[in-house]
């Protein structure tokens, strides 16, 4: 294992014949860090088709935000250096110009993370929020965006818009800010739309809601999904193309039914044999070894690696 | 009164008695009311789940179950004691039986302390041996939980997360308890090291006969490892009985809907359509729904909900629900929660 090419299999619901309307080509992310240059992640491959839903998955630190990131070019501080091309409908995201990567960012790919109240302005109402990315990108009038923020409210499931609209984040629930956070990232029209853990501080009944909310929306708006998560549950229920990152790099990309039934790299099916299954067993779980068996080049680094692998 | 008010159990290590649990708001104007009206029996060498989502309770419960905190109301026993009638002394001798482990073991370690002396620590306050003999079991219940010799002279930031909650059990360990309340405590690990710690816990278990109450929002988690498992709802329990019947043959409605709700990576050809999403979001527990609380929610609820509590009553053996219509045909099992896999 190791250093060989990593295990892929051509997803049936990518056709050849379709323009992928994201098309990311070898990227790798480097980062400074005290130690020196660490790349975080390396040869990243995959499509994505127009109003596809793809999953990405892996344990924390396995670079599947980093990835996310890398599309929007919202990378931290210590970045140092990207590698290979990210082709958004014929644009390098990867080498186009500040001024290009902004008309882009929120307009045609729009993002959505994990905590909803990082992600809101405790000062601000939620409808002028929303409304902001619609009057940065387009020229509306305030009645206009009013008007469009209270029907993306009502689209997203919010009771009473009218009255929510001028709530502050701090008066709505854990699902409603996600919800609102939705509203603020499809109200562009987005022709692909980034999720990043966007369920994972949701309690699952919540998270049943939401997540039928995105496929919902996905299907009825040909938005294509990017939903980045650790739950291969999530992924299942949701996407229908399953992306499995390890260490750093993409070792499986199938059919989320292929993936599930073969998993074909035995990350991917140690990942599953490792969950805690619903139905009572009482057996032991099988554990997953480390990262550096996988990656030998890692080996200088075997010391500190178990600390590295949560963040 | 119901028969869950009765005499405890022989086995019972833990008996809860119409147990209440309220806090006032900060404006001192309403009254949240955390728990209201729980009645259990936790046994010996058992593993008990409580599963709810945020804001139902479960972590009260938790902590009143160590006294933590106090009850408003209601008695909570401990092997047929009440250690509220204890003298002070006495109870701090008493409570070393009952720990509790919580999710964020980074917030549980001192961060200048090294894990040896976040270990020997409740050794040293219950003045336990002499210096050396503290060490001795200090440094076995390290490596019980399975990390290595060098590992006491590390600090906390020297950790992996699931490394750091083995301290944390090892910490627990060094009292002998009989019961340990683990609150969420595998919710903050990885997936893969999840499985790891898990497989600790039923290690101890089995080596050294201890009773866990695993408190948790995870339907996977608790029904992996617990024997008996409870439902809870807005402060109160809607069902409880052994896992595999809650699992596979739900009697409550929110029950049916938590484990459709569940997200499972089976294929589409392994998966069922019939999902219940609940629509609207959990009521306030200041001001909770009158009769049930569940009904504002429930797909099934009848007039009759809202006017009478549904008794919290054994509807088959071992098996408890709060719902009038829990024992209708026609209502639950078959039409949602379906075979597991």
């Amino acid at each position: 294992m190791g250093a060989g090419p990593p295990a892929q299999r051509k997803a049936e619901g990518a056709r050849d014949d379709a323009r992928p309307l994201l098309s990311v080509r070898g990227l790798g992310v480097r980062f400074k860090t005290a130690q020196g240059i660490w790349q975080a992640t390396r040869r990243i491959d995959f499509d994505v088709a127009p109003g596809e839903r793809i999953g990405i998955v892996g344990e924390s630190g396995c670079g599947k935000t980093i990835t996310g990131l890398s599309i929007l070019r919202l990378l931290p501080g210590n970045f140092a250096g990207l590698d290979g091309r990210i082709l958004f409908d014929g644009t390098d995201l990867a080498s186009c110009s500040a001024r290009q990567m902004r008309a882009i960012r929120g307009k045609r790919i729009a993002m959505i993370f994990q905590e909803p109240m990082s992600a809101l302005d405790p000062v601000f109402t939620v409808g002028h929020q929303i409304a902001e990315t619609l009057r940065v990108h387009s020229d509306v009038s305030y009645e206009e965006a009013r008007a469009k923020t209270l029907e993306m409210l009502r689209r997203v499931g919010i009771a009473s818009p009218e009255r929510r609209i001028d709530d502050y984040p701090h008066q709505l629930s854990g699902g409603m800010r996600q919800r609102v956070m939705i509203a603020a990232s499809l109200i562009c029209g987005p022709e692909l739309l980034i999720a990043d853990e966007p369920t994972t501080a949701l309690d699952v009944t919540v998270q049943a809601q939401i997540l039928e909310l995105l496929r919902d929306i996905s299907e009825t708006s040909k938005t294509a999904l990017m939903l980045i998560t650790h739950d291969l549950g999530v992924v299942a229920e949701t996407c229908t193309r399953m992306i499995t990152m390890y260490a750093g790099e993409v070792i499986e990309d199938a059919t989320v039914d292929e993936a599930l039934v073969r998993p074909l790299h035995p990350y991917t099916s140690g990942l599953l044999r490792s969950l805690p299954h619903l139905s009572p067993r009482h057996g032991r779980l099988p554990s997953i070894p480390g990262r550096c068996r996988r990656l030998p080049r890692c080996r200088p680094a075997a010391a500190s690696a178990p600390a590295a692998r949560t963040q | 009164m119901t028969v869950a008010t009765s005499e405890p159990r022989r086995d019972a290590i833990v008996s809860v008695r119409d147990l209440q649990v309220r806090f006032q708001t900060s404006d001192r104007r309403a009254t949240v009311k955390a728990v209201d009206g729980v009645n259990f029996d936790v046994r010996r060498g058992e593993t008990f789940g409580i599963i709810g989502e945020s804001g139902s309770g479960k972590t009260t419960i938790g902590r009143a179950l160590v006294f933590l905190l106090k009850p408003s109301a209601g008695a909570i026993l401990h092997d047929g004691i009440d250690p509220l009638a204890l003298s002070r002394g006495q109870f701090q001798h008493h409570r070393r039986d009952y720990q509790i482990i919580f999710q964020d073991p980074n917030a549980a370690l001192n961060p200048r302390m090294t894990i040896l002396a976040s270990v020997l620590e409740p050794l040293e306050l219950a003045r336990i041996g002499d210096r050396a003999a503290r060490e001795r079991q200090a440094r076995e219940a390290l490596e019980r939980v399975g990390l290595p010799q060098e590992f006491g002279e590390r600090y906390p930031h020297q950790l992996s997360g699931g490394q750091k909650q083995r301290v944390v059990i090892a910490r627990a360990l060094t009292l002998k308890p009989k019961l340990i309340v683990c609150d969420e405590v595998v919710a903050a690990l990885d997936m893969s090291i999840r499985g790891d710690v898990l497989n600790l816990f039923a290690d101890l278990q089995r080596d050294l006969g201890l009773t866990y109450v695993f408190i948790t929002h995870d339907l996977a988690v608790v029904s992996h490892i617990s024997e008996r498992v409870a439902v809870m709802y807005l402060g109160q329990f809607v069902e409880l009985g052994p896992t595999e019947e809650v699992a596979e043959r739900p009697l409550h409605p929110y029950t049916i809907a938590l484990l459709s709700a569940e997200p499972r990576p089976l294929p589409s050809s392994m998966r069922q359509e019939s999902r219940i999403v609940l629509q609207g979001e959990v009521p306030s527990p200041i001001d909770p729904p009158s009769g049930c609380r569940f009904r504002t929610r429930c797909p099934h609820a009848q007039p009759l909900c809202a006017e009478r509590v549904p008794e919290w009553r054994e509807l088959e053996p071992d098996h408890w629900v709060a719902c009038h219509f829990a024992d209708r045909p026609n209502f639950s099992s078959h039409e949602s929660a379906g075979e597991m896999p």
